[in-house]
């Protein structure tokens, strides 16, 4: 017997519905107006009434309407078809969706019940499985897709029977499995979880140490993110976060990228519409799109929804990480999320922190980085969620609670700055300011030193520490003047250029400068340190600054030719030159 | 407002505040409108039998014993042909003196599009503005704001970009315009003969500040007709949205809101953005494009208001007033369009990227040099050039006056450029200059 309820109250979306029975915290109901049902959370409950934000607008909604619980919380379908999807904040298939607008509680599944999916047993009769354990797969845009036993299922089960390699749809028993008490549950190829819990079903989750090629320089090379790391990209408007992001989700080497388009423009989820179904995924040849899941709540669709559409990403995040995936997870933009927190906290009349944002800003957001990361499933495998979320402050203010929240939960730190995107410096990404706290790691040392060579490290700190002195020596010339300070000033100023210009800048609407790979990177980046460590020999600063310029140009063509090509190698020639003109051997 | 003779009608208020009053009603929808007294008022809290509504025109004078009528609707707009050539106020009543409109009914605020019904905005508005087409072209689809101090000529220029673009439409959303300015706009369009392109939602700051809520609604209504049904291009011009988000603030104060930055409504970027987002390319031609205006206090754009825009539109337009050449010009430093490169070398010319971007940098050098100058420095032959080429570039590309098509105005830059510099110091593609670098 499910709980019934009546409307009492209505502001805006929160409606405050008295309850016939008992209800849950987070559990969803559903109001009746009109033909419509209105899908809505609980949040709150006092008594027997039930505080519920609605995920839909509530005109025309009255007192005494009636509401009907579904007796679970927020939940999502899980299971083969999500990939290419573009799904809305709560799993609706935008796509399945009737007319030009979106109609009021309307509700449709991103998986079809009618599609054969050609099964492969990978479990046997009388296999002892439990929880997120592989069962069989299924080919998903050429991407083994694993059928598991469900989350929620707990402790052992024994296989009893399991289907025959053939086609199947997603409803079909696939197999059945005894519990310790014998009893028989059936399984099919989909299942439900609830979004804001998340799923531990693996064996352990040690610090993540592996790099994740991004094929961006300033990422990669000075603060590299890893598989399973958490990063966030803060900046004012104008600074280039979702040019940096859509970059990332194409060229990052994952086995699946999901997007959540969290109260941003709604033309530039269409420009992923547009745009991925044409491009090509650099490590496996196939169409980007292919790999994508775009989860997209733009800033005119309903607020609620928003702050649920970054769970609903999550959870999708974590049933593809426990069929041992590397997945991405990318959210533009976690500040509408908490403004989303903000605008619900205001009407239940919490009582404000800072900037009006709830109290508990900063532990919601650290337990949702907490759900990325690299994990050993129970068969040994490994997955993960990498992270990276984007943060719009107030004003560009980098002290605001968002901001601030994030600091304390991601591990890496892009830091776009207004100044460097006004000269043109793109990816804006202040090299100073910005962090990745995984280069500390000595697990990701020694895994570096394999993957590309032991003086790698030394390398990236050596460019660092030269950044640095660059931007310290540049304040003394500011102050001085050009003559006032001694010829080697310059000369240091100019080598932190030649850095920031071939090394940490990089064009994102250039074919060939756009990616750049790992090898690439180091070949790059060799060239570049030995350059920074040669002396050079210079009578005067204006010829500083004249000699590096061309100097700088010609490693800057090399960069937009493909690597190795005989234009890379003309142009490295001339580089080679141009040293030997002034180089002290 | 008459009533019917079959509609309840209460008359016992318990509650008044500056913009709100709240009485005791049953069977009442969640933002449905009432009268008060004859005054329009719309439904924002309904607890029990307490309903409490939001009086557009303030409660200044109102009694306890007010006859208020609930209307069973949300606040609508009959749309149809007849709107075009209409002055309308915020409640979409004619203020022309001519007849009431004939048209479907129709709620305003309406939902959202479906984002996979969009189409990836892919067309060129031409305005004639060399500082707007050239540096920061308009698309159709783009939501776009003046970001203005008050004494800027922004109204005008915004007045000359509706003229010049080759829409179908025009909907001017005015929100606490003078009287002088609605009178400006109502010339303007009269003048130039294109009144029946044009619908126009008025609320003057002779009128309260709470109806300004409604314009924008009313406006973007209006335009979804023509877009989607007409399949239309429609320009909607919304002046001043500082001015709206101030009434957001005042509304949300009377409701006992906790205020977030700069005194507004923690769901400010929510309000904003389900106005501009209303902006959109339909696959079959219909299209909706905004020009705002956001005032600035100071040029402060970390206030609330342009900041949180700012994260919504696509771009922002500055105007500032070049005093080397005594004309108000587009700033080309400040000034963006986020979907220039949309239609840039695809649909005007294809030296246009490289052009903008080389005179850009130049106007760049000059202002170093003038910075020079200021402090006491020496200036060398290239600064002199700079210098130079700024003042005929401020004066024959970024003025607002100007008034040229997208090759004329490529043509011109190109000119400009020759005759201040040698082709080296352009760093323009070879194959380019060879091209259109004037002969002579």
């Amino acid at each position: 017997m499910s709980t019934k309820g009546t409307v009492k109250g209505i502001i805006s979306n929160l409606v405050i519905v008295t309850v016939d029975g008992p209800v849950s915290q987070n559990e969803i109901c559903y109001i009746k107006t009109g033909q419509t049902r209105l899908m809505a959370e609980v949040i709150k409950v006092i008594g027997a009434d039930a505080y519920v934000q609605v995920f839909e607008s509530t005109r025309g909604l009255k007192v005494g309407s009636e509401a009907e619980f579904s007796g679970h919380m927020l939940e999502v379908a899980l299971g083969p078809g999500l990939l290419s999807r573009n799904l809305d904040g709560l799993e609706n298939d935008l796509d399945k969706m009737q007319g030009v607008f979106l109609r009021r509680g309307e509700y449709t599944s991103p998986l079809d019940e009618d599609k054969l999916w050609q099964f492969k047993a990978l479990a046997k009769v009388g296999d002892t499985v439990a929880a997120a354990d592989w069962l069989g797969e299924v080919d998903e845009n050429f991407q083994p897709h694993k059928i598991m036993v469900p989350f929620v299922f707990e402790g052992s089960y024994t296989v009893k029977s399991i289907v025959p390699d053939g086609e199947y749809r997603i409803n079909d028993t696939i197999a059945v499995l005894t519990d310790a008490s014998g009893k028989e549950v059936g399984v099919t190829m989909v299942q439900h979880w609830p979004v804001k819990r998340a799923i531990t079903a693996y064996r352990e989750k040690p610090r993540p140490f592996r790099l994740l090629e991004t094929g961006v320089r300033i990422i990669d090379i000075a603060n590299p993110i890893v598989e399973g790391g958490t990063g966030f990209i803060p900046g004012p408007f104008g600074t280039g976060k979702t040019v940096l992001q859509h970059a990332i989700s194409k060229q990052a080497e994952a086995d699946i990228v999901i997007m959540a388009a969290c109260g941003e423009r709604a033309n530039e989820v269409v420009e992923i519409f547009t745009e991925f179904p044409e491009l090509v995924d650099p490590h496996t040849g196939r169409k980007l799109m292919e790999r994508t899941i775009i989860v997209a709540n733009t800033s005119n669709m309903p607020v609620a929804a928003r702050e649920a559409s970054v769970y609903t990403a999550m959870t999708i995040a974590e049933y593809y990480r426990s069929m041992g995936l590397k997945v991405l997870l990318m959210a533009d933009s976690t500040s509408r999320w908490a403004q989303a927190l903000r605008e619900m906290s205001n009407r239940l009349e919490e009582l404000p922190g800072q900037d009006a944002f709830p109290m508990d800003l900063s532990a919601i957001i650290s337990a949702f980085y907490g759900r990325a990361g690299y994990v050993f499933l129970n068969n040994g495998h490994t997955g993960s969620i990498t992270f990276i979320g984007t943060v719009s402050p107030a004003g560009g203010n980098l002290k605001e609670p968002v901001t601030e929240g994030t600091k304390k939960a991601a591990r890496c730190f892009y830091a776009l700055e207004q100044a460097r995107a006004d000269r043109k410096r793109y990816p804006a990404v202040n090299p100073i300011d910005s962090y990745s706290k995984y280069i500390e790691y000595p697990e990701f040392e020694e895994y570096i030193s394999k993957l590309i060579s032991p003086d790698w490290i030394p390398m990236v700190n050596e460019m660092k520490t030269l950044m640095q002195r660059g931007k310290e020596v540049q304040e003394q010339i500011n102050i001085l003047g050009d003559d006032g300070v001694p010829l080697d000033y310059h000369l240091t100023f100019w080598k932190s250029e030649v850095v920031d210009f071939v090394i940490l800048q990089q064009d994102a609407f250039d074919k060939v400068d756009s990616v750049c790979p790992i090898e690439r990177q180091q070949y790059m980046l060799q060239l570049v340190i030995g350059i920074t460590r040669t002396q050079f020999k210079f009578d005067s600063f204006t010829e500083v600054m004249d000699y590096f310029k061309r100097m700088i140009n010609i490693l800057r063509q090399m960069n937009y030719s493909e690597f190795q090509s005989d234009d890379f190698k003309r142009f490295e020639q001339e580089l080679e030159q141009i040293i030997s003109e002034r180089a002290i051997r | 407002m008459a009533t019917k003779a079959f509609q309840k009608i209460y008359t016992k208020i318990t509650q008044i505040t500056k913009a709100t009053c709240t009485l005791k009603a049953t069977n009442v929808g969640y933002d449905e409108l009432a009268t008060v007294d004859g005054k329009l008022a719309q439904v924002v809290k309904i607890m029990g039998e307490d309903i409490t509504l939001q009086v557009f025109g303030g409660t200044e004078g109102l009694r306890t014993n007010a006859e208020v009528v609930f209307l069973g609707k949300a606040p609508t707009l009959r749309v149809g042909d007849q709107l075009s050539g209409r002055f309308f106020n915020a409640f979409g009543d004619p203020i022309d003196g001519g007849p009431v409109p004939e048209g479907r009914e129709v709620e305003i605020g309406g939902p959202s599009v479906n984002p996979v019904r969009r189409k990836q905005p892919s067309e060129l508005i031409a305005t004639g503005i060399a500082g707007i087409d050239l540096n920061n072209t308009l698309v159709s689809g783009q939501k776009i704001p003046f970001f203005a101090d008050p004494d800027q000529p922004y109204n005008q220029v915004m007045a000359n970009v509706a003229l010049r673009a080759q829409t179908d439409k025009i909907i001017l959303g005015g929100m606490g315009l003078t009287n002088d300015d609605y009178l400006y706009f109502k010339n303007v369009f009269s003048n130039a003969g294109v009144l029946d392109h044009i619908v126009s939602f008025v609320n003057t700051t002779e009128n309260p500040p709470v109806e300004r809520l409604l314009i924008p609604d009313m406006a973007l209504t209006a335009a979804e007709y023509f877009a989607v049904e007409k399949h239309e291009k429609v320009l909607v011009l919304l002046t001043d949205m500082t001015l709206y988000a101030d009434a957001l603030s005042i509304v949300s104060n009377r409701m006992d809101q906790i205020p977030s930055k700069d005194s507004m409504p923690g769901s400010l970027y929510s309000d904003l953005a389900k106005i501009y987002e209303k902006a959109v390319q339909f696959p079959d031609g219909g299209s909706i494009t905004i020009i705002a205006v956001t005032t600035l206090s100071g040029g402060d754009i970390t206030h609330a208001i342009p900041d949180n825009t700012g994260y919504i539109t696509e771009g922002q337009l500055y105007l500032r007033r070049d005093s080397d050449v005594g004309k108000v010009i587009v700033d080309p430093f400040r000034s963006l369009s986020r979907l220039k490169q949309l239609v840039a070398g695809k649909k005007t010319r294809e030296d246009h990227p490289q052009v903008m971007n080389a005179a850009v940098r130049l106007y760049s050098d000059a202002a170093n040099a003038k910075t020079k100058l200021e402090n006491g420095f020496d200036l060398s032959d290239y600064d002199e050039r700079a210098l130079a080429f700024a003042k005929e570039y401020s004066k024959e590309i970024l003025a607002v006056d100007v008034n040229l098509d997208t090759t004329e105005m490529l043509d011109m830059t190109w000119r400009i450029m020759a005759r201040n510099f040698r082709v080296e110091e352009l760093n323009i593609k070879q194959q380019l200059v060879d091209k259109y670098f004037p002969k002579n």
